[in-house]
Parts: C-alpha cells; structure tokens; sequence
C-alpha cells in the first residue's frame, strides 16, 4: 500500500493508483475530460491538474496519469490549480461553446461565464477518446491523430473509409464535444431512438464516408 | 581494416598511429562541414589537393580535411598545423599561394585576418579575439581529426579512455568520476548526468538496456550538435561506449534529423568503420562489452527532441511526449530502461574520462562545469560557434569574442535557449551564464542558441515569431499547450498590428503562466519563456503597442510610417530600391514617399546611407 495525503487528509491505495482514483476515493472533486474509466489514461486535457510537492519544486500535474507515490503531498484546489483550470476551462469554452459537457465542466468547477479570448466554433477538443475507444474497447483502431500543432486532427487514414470500422458508433458515443449533433438540433427528442426510423440512409448515399452510424439516425452530418 | 582482438593490439596500433602523426610537417586544414561547404569549402579543397601535387609536395605538406572550427563567418577558411596560421574565407586563387607559401615556410601577410577594431592583421588563430576568449574542448578537436578517418581519431588519444577502462576499470568508477565531474545534460534541461547513469546502472537488466543520443536539434538557428556529429563523430561514439561499460547497456541508438546529411553520412561511415574495428559489436577489443549503435532518422520535428516524444519515434510511432513518470530510465524504448542524452554531453564524456573528473570540474561555476558551445547569431560582427566555460559573462560572449555589433546599432537583447528561451536585456549582461542563472533570469540554457538584437529589434515581434514556431511545433496531445500557443499568438499578432488591448495584455500574461504550469512537457513547459520573458524586461514596448498605437523599433508594420528627413541629399539610392516605385524626387535634391504606395519593406532605410530614412 502507498501512503499519501491529498487536502491534508491521508490515504492509503494500492501501488498502481493514479492521484484521480486516490481523489475519487476521498470524495474530492476534480473536472476530468479526457479521462474515462477503462480507457488508458491519456493526460491531453490537463483539466485535471494537482500540485504536487512543496516550496519551489511543487508543480502541477495531471491527476489522471500520475501514480500515487509513498509520502507525496497533493493539493486540488490550490490557487495554482483553480487559476490553471479556469483558464482550460476558458480555452474550451473559447473553442468548442457548443459542447455541452465543456459547458457543464464550466459551470461546474469555475462558475465561468464568457471568456477572453475570440470565439471560434470547432467541434473537436482532440481529447482522443475516441481513438482509445476504437482501438481499446472496440479492437479496431480505425481511427487515430495526424499531424500536429494547429494542424492536429483525428481521423481515418487518407480520410477515406476505414475498413476495419465496423461504424460501431462508439467514438460518438464517447464524444464530449459532438455528442449534442449526434442527436441532431433537438436532443430531447433524438435520445429516445425515434429518429432512426427517419429516412435516408446516407451511408447508401455517401458511401466514401465514414461514417459511424449503422443503421442510420439521420444525423444529417453527412449533409454538412 | 583488421579487427582488433585484444587491448595490447589497440595500444600498439595507437603508439603507432601517434609516431606516424608526430612528423612535425606542415598540415593545411580545411573544414568542410556543411557552413564550410555551402561557402565553398569544395573549390578550395580540390585547389589545395591538385597543388600539392603539381608541386611535388605532398611529402612535405599534409592535408586534413575536417568539420566545422566553429568562425563560421570568415569560411570557408584555412588553418595551417602546427603553427596555427589562420586564414579567413580563402577563394581558390588565395588557396593556390597558400599551399606554395607552406610548402616554402612562409605567411602571406596580406590574406591573413584583419581585426575591425584596431585594423590590426593578426597571423596565428589563438590571438583572434574570437578564439582567444573560448576553452575549446570538443572544437579544439574538430581541428585535430578527420571525421572520416577512425585512425586518426585513435591517434589523436581516441578510444584509450575506452581500452583504459576496459583493463582496468570498475563500471561504477566510471559513474562515480562522471558524477564527480559535474557533468549536467546539455539538452537543455541540464540533469546531472552521472545520476541518471546511476538510476539506469540500477535498473533491472535483463530485457536489456538502451543509450541514446540526442541528435534531434531543432531549434532555429541552433547546429552545435551537428557540428560535433560531423567534426568528430568517433568522440560521441566513445562516449556511448564509456555509458554502456558505465551502465550495463548493450544496445545504443543515435536519432539524427533526416535534415543532417552530412552529419549522417559520417556517423554511418564512423559506426562502419569502428565495428569493422572490433570497437562495436560483441566482446568489444576482446573483453566481456558488449554494445552496438543503430542509427535512426528523425523527420525533423521540434517535439521529436522531448525525450518521451523521441522514444516514441524510435519506436515508430507518433512523436507526441507522455507524463513523466515513469522516467525513462524506469521505462524507455519498448519498455527497456533507457538513458538519453544530447551529443555534447556524450561528447563530454571520453575528455572527462581522459582529463579527469577533478580537472574537467576546475572549469566552469559552481553548479555548472565544463564548456558550453553556443550559437552565436544575429546582429553582431562574429557569427558562429563558441565554445566556452560556463560561467562567462553575456557581455564578454557578445562583445569580446562576438567582437559587438554588426554595424552602428546598438545591442539592446540577447535571446538564449531557442524557441523556448527567452531574452535578456543588454543592461543584465553581465550575468555569468550557467544553467541556473539563466533559469533566474527567465530564460533557459536550451540547447545553446544564442540570438543578439539590436535596436532595430522589436521585442513584442520576436515573442510573435516564436510563438507561431511553437504552435506550429507543438505535438498538439497536450490542450493547454496547443491552444495556449495559439491564443498567445493571436494576441500578439492583435498587439503587433495595432488591434491589442491592455485586457489583452494581461489575458496574455495569465494565459502564459498558466500555459508554464499546466503543460505536460518541456515544450509547453517553456513555451511562455518569449512572453514572459519580454514582459519582464520590455513591457513598455508592449504598452507603447497598445496605448499609442506605435512600434517604438520600427519594425510592425502596421504602426509604422516611413518619411524622408533633412539629412537626404537626393543621391536616389532609396528611389532605385524601392519595389512599389513609391519614392520621387529629383537628383541631389530631398526625395518623398508615397504613403499611399508604401508597403512599409523597410528597403529604403537599410539602403540609405545618410541615416534619411525615419521610421515612426
Ligand atoms: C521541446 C523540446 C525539445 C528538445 N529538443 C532537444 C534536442 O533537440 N536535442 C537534445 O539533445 N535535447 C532536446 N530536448 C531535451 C531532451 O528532452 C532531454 O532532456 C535531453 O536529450 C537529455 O539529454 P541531456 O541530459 O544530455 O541533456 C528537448 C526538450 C524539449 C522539451
Ligand atoms: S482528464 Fe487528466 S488530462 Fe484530461
């Protein structure tokens, strides 16, 4: 077993846990993005930063991918780590408001309203669960990231239908960015399944694209 | 080549080697790294040698052709053993008389290097100010060995540390000296390198351990690496040899750029050439080590040097760095315990083993020892590579050994540490550059870029300029780090054309702090070094941008006006060079431009020799 203590509480795990499950156990409440239980952790989103150490060499890192070690000191909700989130938050909401997730996170953990910076609209966070997903869940890897800096996206390789996607739809599924489209323009309705029985399938029509839906629910994104 | 088999049969070829070298002769040396060969190293190399032989000289005269001595603006120049007559940038006419002129003993006076300040020529190398002020460690022996000839490496001392120590010594002396040294990565991040072969030292080893070079370099304006890959590859290899006997490792990786060729070129033929040698492979020189180098070619991505990104890479994945820990020591390439360092650190470790940890140490300050090479580029009169120890101040660097400005404009900043580095103020130079001054003054020791400004520089388009290299090389895993560039960007790019508010302004601070905390690598990690950096030490430019709309160095061009003053006496320099035609006047009389037509290239200002043009 490892001893730490997280806020000043200790805490025993076993070897292996991360600082996010040490947290959890506690009832400490840290925003995650990128992480999900049963997907490797990927440490891309940083929202769940901790500080940990002390005097100059404390530093934040991220909770989902740092091991709990014998006798560190974690701090959740230090000035540090509420000012880092807060910007991420910003950031995100900054780039991706129609996330609903981003939304909550924001008025979960920051009481954020507005944010700085100029308002873009993309509809990728490049979180990458849905590459986990695919490859870790779904044994597929069909689709994966390419390129990098501003230039990174995700997608199948030379854009073309992968095949080895079995359009399982678990990438939507897990999609903290594009899950209010998957449901098309009214949510309360679409999470019911009515919509599947709307014609066309536009897999029969557009069949150089990928896409994730079998059968189709007319998600109309093949319209965009 | 024979295989050597035992170390009594490397010492014997070594003394050799050596009495064959000690001749005493008249040696012309000719760099030809890859600086040399784009100045015209080639021309004068195949001069040299066809004169030689039209002369009948080539028993009296040698010729040794080498990498990069690091004055890489006089190049392509010459250097004549065991004097040390220095000729600068020498064409193919000037070759020809000075292989006469050696054959006969003599100097020509008038080729050799004429100091700006005093006019003064000087004839031997180590009293040009330039050279005079460095301790060249691993330059010196760019001069010494032909990078393509294992012999000569051997006869210059090469590989004794190695037989030493394979006769005699215990891996963990091997550590301990180094240790002792005070040897830190010259990377950038400067850990103390004897602990990391420690921690690998005491890794379990039976899925085999990995060393591996660093030889990513890609910082902008940054080639110390490459000159070492090229100039002296065997001393690298040498020193991954000294860290496999050290640590135990049997598998060795050097990662390259692809945009090296020269430097690739000669480390394949040094690998070839030592494992033909007996010097890598199995039961190396006949004792227990054993340890190869693979060579592999990075596609030359800024992240790809992050060590976690490279041993992604290596692996033949998608350079993009991971949390640390594990380290990589615990866990490195295919889950084997890997220890990385850079080129010049495993350049290092051969002269440490052969001068001595306690001698290597006398060098440097008190937490930093040995030398450091720099890039030195920029506004000033000397470009190029300078060795020096650590703990030299940035004004006798700049001034001294960089002989100052390039022309009449003042200093006002240099920017240390690459992309990610930051800038230091002329009013701070003289601050003794080592790993933690530097980290004090807000930038880093990085891999040794070292970029002096002028006047003429404006420090809010620097910070511009590499934060677009950093959004651009950023993996992109990471979403502070992606995103927080970018916006850092963008804000700039609003404060440099006049768009920028002082809420941005601190939006931008804010967002760089928490960009520096928030990363999960170095590069993020650094990647505010340019803002805060310039912040700290400029924010006046910054506000001068915001509040009155003006770029106090002339530089952005959408708050600049160019205009034409009393000093113009009409001589049409200005009107010839500019592209839009948007300058008038008759001859000998005051010239105008038209704003209308100006698209502010500045070519007016660096062609008037008047000081007529004023930019506001
Ligand atoms: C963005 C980034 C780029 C880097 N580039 C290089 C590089 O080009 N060469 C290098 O030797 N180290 C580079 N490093 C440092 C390496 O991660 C690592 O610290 C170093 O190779 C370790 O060797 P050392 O201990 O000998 O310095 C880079 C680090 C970061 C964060
Ligand atoms: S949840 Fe830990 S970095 Fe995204």
């Amino acid at each position: 077993m490892i001893n730490l203590t997280i806020n000043g509480l200790s805490v025993s795990v076993e070897e292996g846990t991360t600082i996010l499950e040490a947290a959890q156990q506690l009832g400490f409440p840290i925003p995650t993005l990128c992480h999900m239980e049963g997907l490797t952790p990927y440490g891309a989103c940083r929202l769940c930063v901790v500080e940990i150490g002390e005097g100059p060499r404390a530093k934040l890192v991220s909770s989902c991918t740092y091991p709990a070690q014998e006798g560190l000191k974690v701090r959740t909700a230090s000035q540090r780590v509420l000012r880092a989130r807060k910007m991420i938050l910003q950031l995100m909401l900054a780039s991706c408001p129609q996330s609903k997730t981003v939304q909550d996170l924001a008025s979960k953990f920051g009481g954020i309203q507005g944010h700085p910076f100029r308002q873009e609209y993309e509809d990728c966070l490049l979180c990458g669960l849905c590459v986990r997903m695919c490859k870790e869940q779904m044994m597929s890897g069909a689709i994966g990231f390419r390129g990098r800096g501003k230039d990174r996206s995700i997608g199948t390789p030379f854009d073309i239908r992968s095949d080895i996607c079995r359009t399982c739809g678990g990438c939507m599924y897990v999609c903290p960015a594009c899950q209010l489209r998957c449901t098309y323009n009214e949510p309360e309705k679409a999470v019911c399944g009515g919509c599947q029985n709307l014609p066309p399938p536009c897999m029969e029509k557009f069949d150089d694209m990928s896409c994730y839906m079998d059968p189709c629910v007319a998600c109309e994104i093949c319209k965009e | 080549m024979q295989s050597i088999r035992s170390l009594d049969d490397f010492q014997t070829l070594q003394k050799r080697l050596k009495v064959d070298t000690a001749k005493n002769l008249p040696v012309i040396v000719i760099p030809a790294s890859t600086c040399a060969q784009a100045s015209g190293a080639n021309e004068i190399i195949r001069v040299a040698k066809r004169e030689i032989l039209q002369r009948n000289l080539s028993e009296k005269v040698g010729l040794r052709i080498t990498g990069c001595h690091g004055f890489c603006q006089m190049e392509p120049n010459v250097l004549i053993e065991p004097r040390g007559t220095f000729y600068p940038k020498v064409g193919m006419k000037q070759m020809a008389r000075i292989v006469e002129a050696v054959g006969k003993g003599e100097v020509l006076e008038e080729y050799l290097y004429r100091d700006a300040k005093t006019g003064r020529r000087i004839e031997l190398a180590r009293d040009i100010p330039f050279f005079a002020r460095q301790v060249r460690f691993l330059l010196g022996q760019n001069e010494k060995v032909d990078p393509i000839r294992i012999y000569n490496y051997i006869a210059n001392g090469g590989y004794a540390a190695l037989a030493r120590l394979l006769g005699e010594g215990r891996p963990a002396d091997v550590i301990e000296e180094v240790k002792k040294s005070g040897l830190r990565g010259r990377g950038g991040a400067g850990f103390p390198t004897g602990l990391k072969w420690e921690a690998l030292a005491r890794q379990d080893g039976r899925r085999g351990k990995v060393l591996v070079c660093n030889a990513d370099e890609g910082d902008p304006g940054a080639y110390m690496d490459r000159a070492v890959l090229e100039g002296n590859p065997h001393a690298i290899i040498e020193g991954m040899l000294l860290g496999a006997f050290a640590t135990g490792a049997e598998e060795g990786v050097v990662y390259v750029r692809a945009e090296y060729p020269l430097a690739i070129k000669h480390l394949i033929i040094a690998l070839d050439q030592a494992r033909k040698l007996g010097l890598l492979g199995k039961n190396i020189l006949g004792s227990s080590l054993s340890f190869d180098i693979d060579l592999v070619k990075g596609a030359g991505a800024f992240v790809c040097g992050e060590e976690t990104a490279l041993m992604r890479s290596i692996e033949g994945k998608m350079g993009e760095p991971r949390q640390r820990p594990p380290f990589p020591v615990e866990r490195g390439i295919e889950g084997k315990p890997t220890a990385i360092n850079n080129v010049e650190t495993w350049a290092n470790v051969p002269l440490i083993i052969n001068l001595g940890a306690e001698e290597f140490a006398r060098v440097g300050t008190k937490n930093s020892k040995g030398t450091k090479i720099f890039s030195l580029v920029g506004k000033i009169s000397n470009t190029g590579l300078v060795e020096v120890p650590m703990g030299m101040t940035i004004k006798e660097i700049v001034h001294e050994i960089g002989g100052g400005p390039e022309n009449s404009v003042p200093i006002k900043a240099v920017q240390t540490g690459g992309p990610s580095g930051g800038c230091i103020p002329a009013t701070h130079f003289d601050l003794r550059i080592d790993y933690d001054s530097l980290a004090e003054a807000g930038s880093i020791m990085g891999s040794g870029g070292m970029i002096v400004m002028d006047e003429h520089t404006c420090m809010v388009d620097v910070a511009k300029y590499f934060m677009n290299f950093l959004q651009d090389e950023s993996c992109g895993k990471c979403y502070v780090c992606r995103k927080g560039t970018q916006r850092m960007s963008e804000i700039l790019d609003d404060i440099t054309s006049g768009r920028g508010t002082m809420e941005q302004l601190q939006t931008l601070e804010e967002l760089a702090q928490v960009v520096k905390d928030a990363s999960m690598c170095g590069l993020g990690q650094t990647a505010s070094n340019p803002v805060l950096s310039t912040l700290r030490y400029f924010r006046e430019e910054y506000e001068a941008h915001i509040r009155d709309r003006r770029c106090p160095a002339g530089v952005c061009r959408d708050l600049i006006t160019f205009t034409i003053n009393e000093n113009c006496n009409g001589c049409g320099a200005c009107k010839l060079a500019c592209p839009e035609k948007a300058i008038s006047g008759k001859k000998k009389e005051p010239h105008f431009i038209d704003m209308k037509k100006c698209i502010k290239c500045g070519m007016c200002r660096s062609v008037c020799k008047f000081d007529a043009v004023d930019v506001r």
